[in-house]
């Protein structure tokens, strides 16, 4: 340690004002925060600080999606082999869908960072950690055969317009990696929806090549859900097999990477929520607000298999849950306020089913729910902030 | 209890070195000054030339902007100088002492026989009114506008705060006289704020008694104005620490002006935490040096830390403090990989940390501290965090984003009146993206004061 302390003491004056590697100065501050903690004392204000940063705060973010991640890995080698037809072992399956899924995560992280790195040494600034989550989120909201250079694009696309623009992290309105998905899916249409997407059905670097079964349909369980001719419908695999509410819930199911598992994606929830990251108002008002209105469409609803589809496989079959936990609770775009909170999840939650079962056009409704309720929870917050003024003017009268 | 407010929102740090309840003999530097930037917010206009011999409450300098509002010398002696810095402002007033402090007389007097006016002016010219602060813009109460009442929190609930029980026992007719003499000067009530109901506040009169339970920021004026009597627009409050009624009841008992003050030595680095008087104007290094640890480099804090000011050895003790809090510097320190690391030896109210589980499983009373920041300033992230902290019916997050855009009617609506600089101090701790809290609020409420008085 205190080697490598030497080196960086020693490499550090370059970086400094007026050293020859001026240039590279934010992204050098970047690395030595990243290696240790800053020695930088307090000059006024409280002389003892809570030992949280934002960096620690982000990286529990990150480790929250790990096992989306590794299950979500595992899944695209299962839904690969069971298209093809070929029996192999856990680790085969597994690197199977590591490799192809790593360069997704190396070209957002790329782009993302990269594009980080040099607008904070334009405005001088800290390199701030938001991207970090940003980019592990965008290899798991996309369908693995997403091409990498889509990715690249739209991930560009969302960190500048999405997250620069404001100010940076903490400043912005969207979701990053939302726009990115939203970009995507609104730019190349046939490469985010339909049945031919989430599945890798070609080799991965000459892996694992072979031809799928004659059964075979690539089309997700809301896909399927929304093209249904009845209304009664009977969801199956990417092989014909039939599959319920425990299939979705474990997660071995076509989809976009991380969004398949939900228990994956609880073992994440528990982590944000024990670690106080996250907040259980707004992630446990998602579930309830969506939980209310499909039951309300089941009740009540339109005479379609979407509305028919019973509410408890609303929250496990596509997004739903990887939204609920990672994506709607991000503290900077979601609505600030205690109360607001709780209307803000819930309204997310309703909205996400009422797209499902309403649109025709899109099976999938998180997406957009979540970017619609990050438009309207500064509205939520400000009738929250207002009760509080009129609370305080009111005192004020009667005094 | 009739008036009882309970709250769970707050925070008690756990930070070692408690002051235990041993008093000290006597402490004084030799020279002792007085430092006009101590007291926020006024122009002195010095009234003393090098050379003059002054007595302990004879006016040093005065308020420019209110000619009545003297500062007196803590002690008698010589003036050594008047130390000036850029624009000939005034760094101090250095004061040779005497060996027996000779007090200048004013008239002593029972309070209960004198009016308002009468009062206002003995305190305005025995220089004890620098002591009443009001609400709005924590600053030094303007004299000429009646408060709607006066709040005292006899408790302090900051980290490793002097016990308001040890320092006024054996002086409670001075603080009863004290009571006496600020109940005279609002129309409205004295509230002092309890944390218990205890013998040593039994009897008291002119006041009326509030208990107060929870954790820090509890103890804060600003807290228990907050639950009790919250400050609107247009209404002005006083404030006055517990201690320093001690001195405007001595100087009516006795008709000096005596600034003695049981102060708290306290920190994790100081080897045994303890009690001493002294007076305000001492230097620091008189009061600390020999009682603390080796080897490491310090920081000296005048008052607690979470709002106390970052003094050196050779600077003065100013007039408010009632602790001297000294902990590590930190600045040599560079910890491989912070962010990944368990870290268990750290203070976190953050889930990330094992705070809680040391403290409830373990029993870990204390916690390493040192002046370190530790992480990088960013723009605000976390939602959430400073409501926790602050137990008053105000949005803190929205009234520091209204204070740094700086839109002053929005600071209004959403309780700037309320609010001082140490109120936001366990935010300012808790802040993961490290904002100087209390710096936005003091610049922000001087920033109200210039454009709506």
């Amino acid at each position: 340690m205190n080697a490598l302390r030497k080196i960086v003491d020693k490499v550090k004056p370059h970086f400094e004002k007026g050293g020859k590697l001026e240039k590279f100065h934010s992204v050098f501050d970047g690395f030595e925060t990243f290696l240790f903690v800053p020695n930088t004392t307090s000059k006024h204000g409280t002389h003892i600080h809570d030992a949280i940063d934002s960096k620690r705060t982000m990286v529990m973010v990150i480790i929250a999606l790990i096992p989306a991640l590794l299950f979500g890995m595992y899944n695209t080698g299962y839904q690969h082999f069971l298209a093809i037809g070929q029996q192999v072992s856990f680790w085969e399956t597994f690197i199977f869908g590591a490799l192809a899924v790593l360069p997704l995560i190396v070209v957002a992280y790329a782009v993302g960072l990269g594009i980080e790195f040099i607008v904070a040494q334009i405005k001088g600034h800290e390199i701030q950690e938001g991207f970090l989550v940003s980019g592990m989120l965008i290899p798991l909201i996309v369908p693995v055969d997403t091409p990498l250079w889509m990715v690249g694009i739209a991930t560009a696309f969302a960190v500048v317009f999405a997250k620069e623009v404001f100010g940076g992290t903490g400043m912005n309105i969207f979701n990053v990696a939302l726009v990115t998905r939203a970009f995507l899916f609104f730019a190349y249409p046939t490469y985010m929806s339909g049945d031919v997407v989430w599945v890798r059905t070609s080799d991965t670097f000459g892996l694992g090549a072979g031809n799928v079964v004659d059964a075979y349909s690539g089309a997700t369980p809301l896909g399927q859900v929304a093209t249904a001719a009845t209304t009664d419908v009977q969801l199956v695999n990417i092989i014909k097999e039939p599959i319920s509410f425990i299939d979705g819930f474990l997660g071995l199911i076509p989809g976009s990477v991380g969004e398949t598992s939900t228990l994956a994606i609880l073992i994440g929830a528990v982590l944000l929520l024990v670690t106080r990251i996250a907040s259980w108002k707004t992630m446990f008002s998602v579930f309830a607000g969506g939980a209310l209105m499909a039951w309300i469409f089941n009740v009540a609803g339109p005479d379609t298999a979407a509305a028919h589809f019973p509410w408890y496989n609303h929250l496990v079959f596509g997004g739903f849950a990887f939204g609920a936990v990672f994506m709607a609770t991000d503290p900077v775009t979601s609505a600030r306020t205690e109360t607001g909170k709780w209307i803000y999840g819930a309204l997310i939650g309703a909205m996400a089913i009422i797209i499902r079962v309403l649109n025709p056009g899109y099976p999938e409704g998180m997406m957009l729910a979540i970017l619609l309720l990050n438009i309207f929870a500064p509205l939520i917050d400000h009738y929250v902030v207002e009760a509080n003024i009129k609370r305080r003017l009111k005192r004020a009268k009667t005094n | 209890m009739a008036n009882l407010i309970k709250t769970t929102r707050g925070l008690d740090i756990a930070i070692s070195g408690a002051a235990d309840k041993i008093l000290h003999s006597f402490v004084l530097s030799d020279v002792v000054a007085i430092v006009p930037d101590h007291y926020h917010a006024i122009t002195p206009k010095v009234l003393v030339k090098e050379g003059d011999i002054i007595e302990a409450g004879s006016p040093v300098f005065y308020n420019k902007v209110c000619e009545s509002m003297k500062f007196v010398s803590p002690v008698s002696g010589k003036v050594l100088a008047v130390n000036r810095g850029e624009r000939r402002k005034v760094l101090n007033i250095t004061i040779e002492r005497d060996k027996e402090i000779a007090y200048k007389k004013f008239k002593a007097a029972n309070p209960d026989s004198l009016s308002g006016e009468e009062i206002k002016d003995l305190i305005l010219s025995a220089g004890l009114w620098p002591y009443i602060k009001q609400r709005p813009y924590d600053v030094i109460a303007n004299p000429d506008i009646a408060p709607k009442a006066i709040f005292i929190s006899a408790f302090d609930s900051a980290p490793l705060a002097p016990s308001s029980e040890f320092v006024l026992s054996k002086q409670m007719d001075d603080f009863q006289t004290g009571l006496n003499a600020l109940s005279k000067l609002t129309a409205g009530k004295v509230h002092l704020g309890l944390r218990k109901v205890t013998k040593l506040y039994e009897g008291l009169k002119n006041v009326e008694l509030n208990y107060y339970q929870g954790p820090h920021p509890i103890g804060n004026v600003g807290v228990q104005i907050n639950k009790v009597n919250p400050v609107n627009k247009g209404e002005v409050v006083w404030t006055i620490h517990a201690h320093d009624v001690l001195f405007i009841g001595r100087l009516f008992n006795k008709g000096i002006v005596d600034l003695k003050r049981k102060l708290a030595i306290t920190g994790p680095e100081v080897t045994s935490p303890a009690y001493y008087e002294t007076i305000t104007g001492c230097q620091i290094d008189k009061l600390v040096l020999g009682k603390v640890t080796s080897n490491v480099t310090h920081r000296y804090i005048s008052g607690n830390v979470l709002t106390g000011l970052k003094v050196t050895g050779k600077s003065y003790l100013d007039p408010y403090a009632t602790q001297i809090t000294v902990i590590k510097e930190g600045n040599d320190v560079h910890e491989l990989f912070g962010w990944a690391m368990p870290r268990f030896n750290k203070f976190s109210t953050s889930g990330t940390y094992f705070t809680q589980i040391m403290q409830k499983l373990f029993g870990v009373k204390h916690f390493e501290f040192d002046a370190r920041v530790m992480g990088g300033k960013r723009a605000i992230i976390m939602s959430g965090e400073y409501d926790k902290v602050l137990p008053m019916d105000i949005l803190p997050e929205f009234l520091i984003k209204a204070m740094i855009t700086g839109n002053i009617d929005k600071m209004e609506a959403l309780g700037a009146y309320e609010i001082a600089p140490e109120d936001v101090a366990l935010c300012e701790f808790v802040c993961t993206s490290k904002l100087p809290l209390q710096q936005i609020v003091r610049s922000s409420l001087d920033l109200m004061r210039k454009e709506l008085e």
